[in-house]
């Protein structure tokens, strides 16, 4: 079992269900799935998800290695080991303090105010879990406009892009037109999904038609889209009456999410709208013609053209979807909680995305799990900034520390010495080729 | 395929060779003829444009030209319907399109400058320094893109080894009070994070996408965090190097227009210059290339012939990050000086479109990057004199030439065979 090339979790079960142990049969049960496992494998485990106990120990080495950086980097500790070798316990205790104090604040920050709870104060102590929310919607949603892709074999860097030109649509009928509560947030989400479809499709249509590489048309088109919005903004139709700067007007009310529990907590109905579109999506790619078609596509383009496959058609439909997506991920913001269209309204979410897409293994939950966990991430950092000082970015750091062990299992196992099992390196996009 | 030769009898079916397609000269005409059309007609017929070729105070002194606008785009406009037409001769003999479609461009833009230059002074001379200048990192950066992914290692990690590069480069230069001294760790630092991607690539078989994506978030998060917690707080000791010195090539530097663009710069330039050729002779001339190139397109043959294909890519994935770090100290030390959070800004990506634009050659890399230089620092100057086009417009320009450039010009690319695929000897 030490081959890493063997490692299907359903073809452990199968040995362990079947009772049969010894290389020999292993030998003879392993060869002719092999072929077969790369393709129909991957598609398995990205259904399946992560093992579970490789997952959560990239998480704790993650979280030492974060330690590490704190320790060092803190005031206090290096104060303190100016003069270690006359007080070296000054030095434990400061390394301990700065460490504990900033993950205790991060954690706080992510989930519960623990300290707001025992004086009974709901509505404070549930703020950090109202917050993650609100940050992880708009963080699943751009993670389903790379993921979906991924899945047909796209590199789709451009949910940045989707989601600023989509906020331009979603944010105008919003501010612009009246129409009845509720109706009126559809008609904006629809057509920000239009908007950000439309310009994600440009990608998928140059991919089709002429072979355009789809990340270099989704990076530039990231830097036009910024612009444009820019421009816009600048417009007498869409700038707010006496702004100078870059501004659009406030939203109308009936275009806004409805929050759950008031002004005093930010968290809006637009969670739920993420939830749905990971239980469609995942529908959709398992159980429709469509999402076959998708992953037969991303599985092996051209075994897809020689079955009969408009790969073109599949990918402009993938470009599609995933353009709705960052339509609706910008609207997270738009209608949400930013309330206006600024030039800043995507922030760094559609780059993010990426990483959330990574981690979720182009699986529609997989993205709603990694979605949560950095939007917790995200929420609990800003909270360990204001209280501890430690800057946000070792957020960043943890994240990629956590995508990258959870996408290298054999580097955790041979750090906690476990024996090989469980799912392998995870594979989606397919290189440049096509 | 064989090769169809002339046969008596008519019943045996031949081979017949396709024409070729005249797909690029209609672009290019069409764009000639059509844009060229734009500025004639956007061309004032009663303002003067001025084209400035002297910068500073050169040795040789080159006049001033001044044009009536409309009569300058016109002309150019011409010239440039006239290259367009020579691309269909060439085109149908099979030869290359390069210098047609070169000469369209050049006389495109030269038509655009005289119309938007009316009325005002244009900087030649500046205006192409400049250009070279914001294509450095570029170029450097493709150059990483070229090493790794001509070995099979996809690279979408150069905005990470520019970034790092920059960051160590400028403290190292501020802590011991010496560029040249940050502009030796910065390629370290790439190396560092290379070794990451090269470790994870061809000993943990992690995608490679997955991998480059994420140590660019690392190199964001790590440089972020250490900014905050050293750079700001104490600036005079961390984030304070000096800048490198511009040094004149004697002789080369007083040749006119082409002297102070190309040999009156700083040393990373003249590095650059010296990477783009050792590179591009390296990888074709030389045993070591065509091993590294082998092991890109074909690890199974390559294996067979007894070339370790994983210490092949290992060594060329962190050989091209040092580079992408090099590069990377252009941006504290050759340009701005201090460090500043994210200060790479995408430039590691438009390398990578330029690796790709460029088809994985170091000089067609080298010539994409100097395009994205050219029309990012176009809109500068532009931006500069005043312009009647709206600012974001501008900004925009360089990403909309790029994605007209790739649809029509360049078209399906093909990335070296086993870009991207993990290489397991079995």
């Amino acid at each position: 079992m030490s081959d890493p090339t063997n490692n299907d979790p359903l073809m452990d079960d199968r040995e362990a269900s079947t009772g049969l142990s010894g290389s020999t049969t292993a030998d003879t049960l392993h060869p002719p799935t092999e072929l077969t496992s790369s393709v129909t494998g991957e598609l398995r485990r990205a259904v399946l998800g992560m093992n579970l106990l490789v997952s959560a120990l990239a998480v704790v080495l993650a979280l030492a290695i974060g330690a590490v950086l704190i320790a060092l980097s803190s005031p206090n500790v290096i104060e303190s080991a100016g003069y270690f070798f006359a007080r070296p316990l000054d030095t434990v205790s400061a390394i301990w303090q700065s460490v504990t104090s900033a993950y205790s604040a991060l954690f706080q920050g992510a989930l519960i105010n623990i300290d707001a709870l025992r004086e009974g104060d709901i509505s404070r102590a549930f703020y950090p879990l109202s917050e993650t929310l609100t940050v992880s919607a708009p963080l699943i949603l751009a993670g389903l406009a790379v993921a979906i892709p991924f899945r047909a074999g796209l590199f789709n860097i451009g949910a940045q892009g989707q989601m600023a030109f989509a906020a331009i649509g979603g944010g105008f009928v919003g501010f612009a037109i009246s129409l009845p509560a509720g109706v009126h947030l559809i008609v904006s989400l629809i057509a920000a999904m239009l908007f950000g479809a439309f310009y994600a499709g440009i990608v998928g249509f140059l991919k089709a038609r002429t072979g355009a590489h789809e990340v270099i048309t989704t990076i530039m088109l990231n830097y036009i889209a910024i612009y444009f919005l820019g421009w816009v903004l600048n417009q007498d139709w869409f700038q707010r009456e006496g702004r100078n700067d870059p501004i659009s007007p406030i939203l109308s009310d009936t275009a806004l999410f409805p929050r759950f529990f008031g002004d005093g907590l930010r968290v809006h109905a637009g969670i739920v709208v993420a939830v749905l579109a990971v239980v469609v999506l995942w529908w959709t790619l398992t159980k429709t013609t469509l999402g076959f078609k998708i992953q037969t596509v991303g599985a092996n383009a051209s075994a897809a053209r020689t079955a009969g496959i408009d790969v073109g058609r599949i990918w402009i439909a993938a470009m599609l979807i995933a353009g709705a997506m960052a339509g609706l991920a910008v609207s997270m913001n738009v209608n949400g909680t930013d309330k206006v269209v600024t030039a800043g309204i995507v922030g760094n979410i559609g780059f993010d995305a990426i990483t959330v897409a990574l981690l979720g293994r182009g699986s529609p939950f997989g993205v709603l799990w990694a979605g949560l966990l950095f939007g917790g991430l995200r929420a609990g950092g800003l909270a360990m900034q204001a209280s501890t000082g430690t800057p946000i970015d070792i957020v960043l750091v943890l994240q990629a520390l956590i995508v990258l062990f959870i996408a290298a299992p054999a580097l955790v196992r041979s750090v906690f010495r476990i024996r090989a099992g469980g799912t392998e390196a995870l594979s989606l996009a397919k290189g440049w080729g096509t | 395929m064989t090769i169809a030769m002339p046969q008596k009898s008519s019943d045996v079916p031949l081979v017949t060779i396709a024409p070729p397609s005249p797909r690029k000269p209609i672009i290019m005409t069409s764009l000639a003829v059509a844009l060229g059309a734009v500025f004639i007609w956007m061309a004032p017929s009663d303002q003067v444009t001025t084209f400035l070729f002297n910068l500073g105070d050169p040795v040789i002194s080159i006049p001033d030209w001044e044009f009536n606008a409309r009569i300058g785009a016109t002309v150019f406009a011409i010239l440039a319907v006239l290259f367009a037409a020579a691309a269909w001769p060439i085109n149908a003999r099979r030869g290359s399109l390069m210098l047609p479609a070169l000469g369209v461009g050049v006389s495109l833009v030269l038509a655009f400058l005289s119309w938007v230059g009316a009325d005002s002074r244009i900087p030649i001379t500046g205006l192409l320094q400049g250009s070279l200048l914001l294509a450095v990192p570029l170029v450097f950066g493709a150059m990483s893109g070229v090493l790794c992914e001509r070995s099979g290692v996809i690279n979408i990690n150069i905005e990470g080894q520019l970034l790092v590069g920059a960051f160590l480069g400028a403290v190292v230069g501020s802590l011991l009070s010496n560029a040249y001294l940050g502009l030796l760790a910065a390629p370290v630092a790439g190396a560092l994070l290379g070794l990451l991607l090269a470790v994870f690539a061809t000993k943990y078989f992690v995608d490679q996408v997955v991998v480059g994506v994420v140590l660019n978030v690392l190199a964001v998060g790590l440089t972020g965090f250490l900014y905050t917690r050293f750079l700001t707080e104490e600036p005079d000791l961390w984030n304070n190097p000096p800048l490198l010195p511009t040094i004149s090539i004697p002789v080369l530097s007083e040749i006119p227009i082409l002297g102070p663009i190309l040999f009156d710069q700083n040393v990373i330039v003249y590095l650059m210059y010296v990477v783009v050729i050792v590179i591009q002779i390296a990888l074709f001339k030389t045993r070591w290339g065509l091993r590294l190139r082998s092991v890109g397109e074909h690890p199974e043959a390559a294996d067979s012939v007894g070339i370790r294909v994983n210490r092949t890519r290992f060594r060329a994935v962190v050989l091209g990050a040092a580079v992408a770090g090099l590069g990377g100290a252009f941006f504290t030390l050759g340009s701005v000086g201090a460090f500043g959070r994210e200060m790479t800004a995408g430039n590691g990506f438009i390398a990578l479109a330029a690796l790709i634009f460029g088809r994985w050659n170091p000089l067609g890399a080298l010539a994409a990057a100097l395009l994205f230089g050219f029309a990012d620092n176009l809109q500068n100057v532009l931006s500069i004199i005043g312009s009647p086009i709206p600012s974001q417009f501008l900004l925009m320009l360089p990403y909309v030439v790029t994605i007209f450039a790739v649809v029509g010009l360049v078209g399906r690319v093909r990335a070296p065979g086993a870009d991207g695929i993990p290489f397991r000897k079995s």
